[in-house]
């Protein structure tokens, strides 16, 4: 089995202008989904999820509010899979919810450490 | 209590307290002479009192027989230089007063700081187990064998193996410190979880609950809450679980001894008082910055002996059920979790989940299979129930797995 982290983009609030019962509802997709991959062993680290806040810090100490060119962009949280390969990975992120709250998933490989 | 059933249960209750004592007494280095002289006692009692009867107070004739063994032992010369390490020869014992304190009290502090000299991270966790069943819990090598699904060799190499390591290392009978105790409680949280779902999902054919094992486990676990260092939120938290549990012993066998479902049982049996307990409990353990498993189960539990609001309750379930798969995987975790499932979306989805488990050897996933497709496709639901039956290993399980082939095959013929 290998890792693979599914990084997550959308809005900067993608909670904003949803109903309270909307959102209720799409937490319990994540939940769902994210039990689904607990219960076959697939979640390596339930990960972590990402705030608005946000500064950027650039050579020569140069700090700016928020690194995002586009606010579609912005990275709102990250988990670790375990998968045989990239494509079983990508099945895995596939049935994740943010796809139908306008958001995308990134997956890609991690080095082993100790790897080169 | 006759004979026959008196000298087990006593072994049961008794052996490991004395044992404790006389680890505490003679030092980590010698639990095996402990044992074997805690194991003479008892011999000695099983031909004694077959002879002369039984004594009017049984425990109090083991305590001072092991006692007396003890001291006899010690004032053994010969044994005594061989067997018991030179510098405690004298300097501890004076031959003529050899104290072995069997007062409650003292009972109850060797066997909590047994408990933490056993769980030692220097020895593997599953040798940690196997020690504290035997020295904790009075179990029988071939019990351990049962309970680790291997055989009584292993579990001797196992034991030995972890006895030389604890003399080796000179593991202190004390409390760990403050700042080692959380990583410590684990090992013993662990052990007792074990030693309770031994006795409520028993692996042995002859007693379908083994009410005793989950009375002694919750008895230990209480142990650990009634002294200071050792009352962590994640030792109330699993007393409460397991008061949860206990509290459908009753609901649970019926007068044949034979297994009844959560789904069939009468809740007027459930036992209020273990519920309110339990949850005294789980109130008690949400302290602290860290949610353990055992906070996750319980509240799983908890929920399990509500009934006003079955939609509310299995919505409940199944999102605890996520998280505690989230915090630590485990099959059983998995297939509960998908039954779960089934009661909050419906059998079909949840089979799509289920059917993705790959858990093919597990006599359970093929249960719950047949539990899932017995509305949905009743040919199926047999074929699954029939794999069940023929891999598992428990005999309580395979009634109940035989009754629902029967009822089912006659729903099919009709």
């Amino acid at each position: 089995m290998n890792e693979f982290a599914l990084i997550f983009r959308n809005d900067f609030h993608p909670e904003t202008g949803y109903s309270p019962n909307k959102l209720q509802e799409i937490m319990q997709q994540w939940q769902v989904w994210m039990g689904n991959m607990a219960s076959k062993g697939q979640l390596a680290n339930s990960g972590t999820r990402l705030g608005g806040d946000g500064k950027a810090i650039k050579p020569s100490n140069v700090v700016t509010n928020g690194p995002y060119a586009e606010i579609k962009e912005m990275i709102t949280g990250i988990i670790v899979v375990k998968a045989g390969d990239i494509n079983e990975a990508t099945e895995i992120a596939k049935g994740c919810p943010i796809l139908n709250a306008g958001g995308s998933v990134e997956v890609r490989n991690i080095i082993p450490i100790g790897a080169n | 209590m006759q004979e026959k059933e008196l000298i087990p249960y006593l072994y049961r209750t008794e052996f490991r307290k004395i044992t404790a004592v006389l680890c505490r007494s003679l030092g980590i280095e010698h639990i095996s002479i402990a044992e074997d002289l805690v194991g003479d006692t008892f011999l000695l009692a099983a031909e004694t009192w077959g002879l002369k009867g039984i004594p009017q107070n049984p425990a109090a004739w083991l305590y001072t027989v092991a006692k007396n063994k003890a001291k006899d032992l010690l004032k053994r010369n010969t044994l005594f230089s061989q067997k018991i390490s030179p510098q405690i020869q004298y300097a501890t014992y004076d031959k003529n007063e050899i104290e072995i304190d069997l007062s409650v009290q003292n009972i109850q502090d060797s066997q909590l700081q047994m408990m933490f000299a056993i769980c030692y991270p220097g020895i593997p966790p599953e040798a940690q187990i196997g020690l504290s069943l035997r020295i904790l819990c009075s179990f029988s090598i071939d019990e351990i064998a049962d309970a680790f699904l291997t055989n009584k060799e292993t579990i001797n190499k196992r034991l030995y193996r972890a006895k030389e390591k604890l003399k080796q290392d000179n593991v202190k009978i004390e409390l760990p410190s403050e700042n080692e105790i959380d990583k410590r409680i684990e090992n013993v949280l662990t052990t007792l979880y074990l030693l309770f779902n031994e006795g409520y999902y028993s692996s042995n054919n002859n007693a379908v609950l083994r009410k005793d094992l989950c009375l002694e486990a919750m008895r230990l676990t209480h142990m650990l809450t009634e002294n200071e260092t050792t009352n962590k939120p994640a030792v109330t938290a699993l007393l409460a679980l397991m008061c949860f549990h206990a509290s459908r012993f009753e609901a649970r066998v019926d007068s044949d001894g034979e297994l009844i479902l959560y789904e069939d049982q009468d809740i007027s049996l459930w036992n209020r008082e273990l519920i309110l307990q339990g949850e005294r409990y789980l109130n008690k353990a949400s302290t602290g910055d860290y949610l353990s498993k055992y906070h996750w189960e319980a509240a799983i539990a908890y929920w399990h002996t509500t009934t006003n609001n079955e939609k509310q309750k299995w919505e409940k379930i199944l999102s605890l059920y996520n998280q505690l798969l989230i915090t630590e995987y485990s099959p059983i975790a998995a297939l509960n979790r998908t039954y779960a499932l089934s009661k909050v979306y419906g059998n079909e989805e949840a089979i799509v989940e289920a059917e993705k488990l790959k858990l093919d050897n597990n006599h359970l996933y093929h249960c719950l299979l047949g539990e899932l497709y017995s509305e949905v496709d009743i040919q199926k639901a047999i074929e699954h129930l029939l794999q069940a039956l023929k891999i598992s290993r428990v005999a309580a399980d395979k009634k109940v797995i035989k009754n629902k082939i029967s009822k089912l095959g006659k729903l099919k013929n009709v």
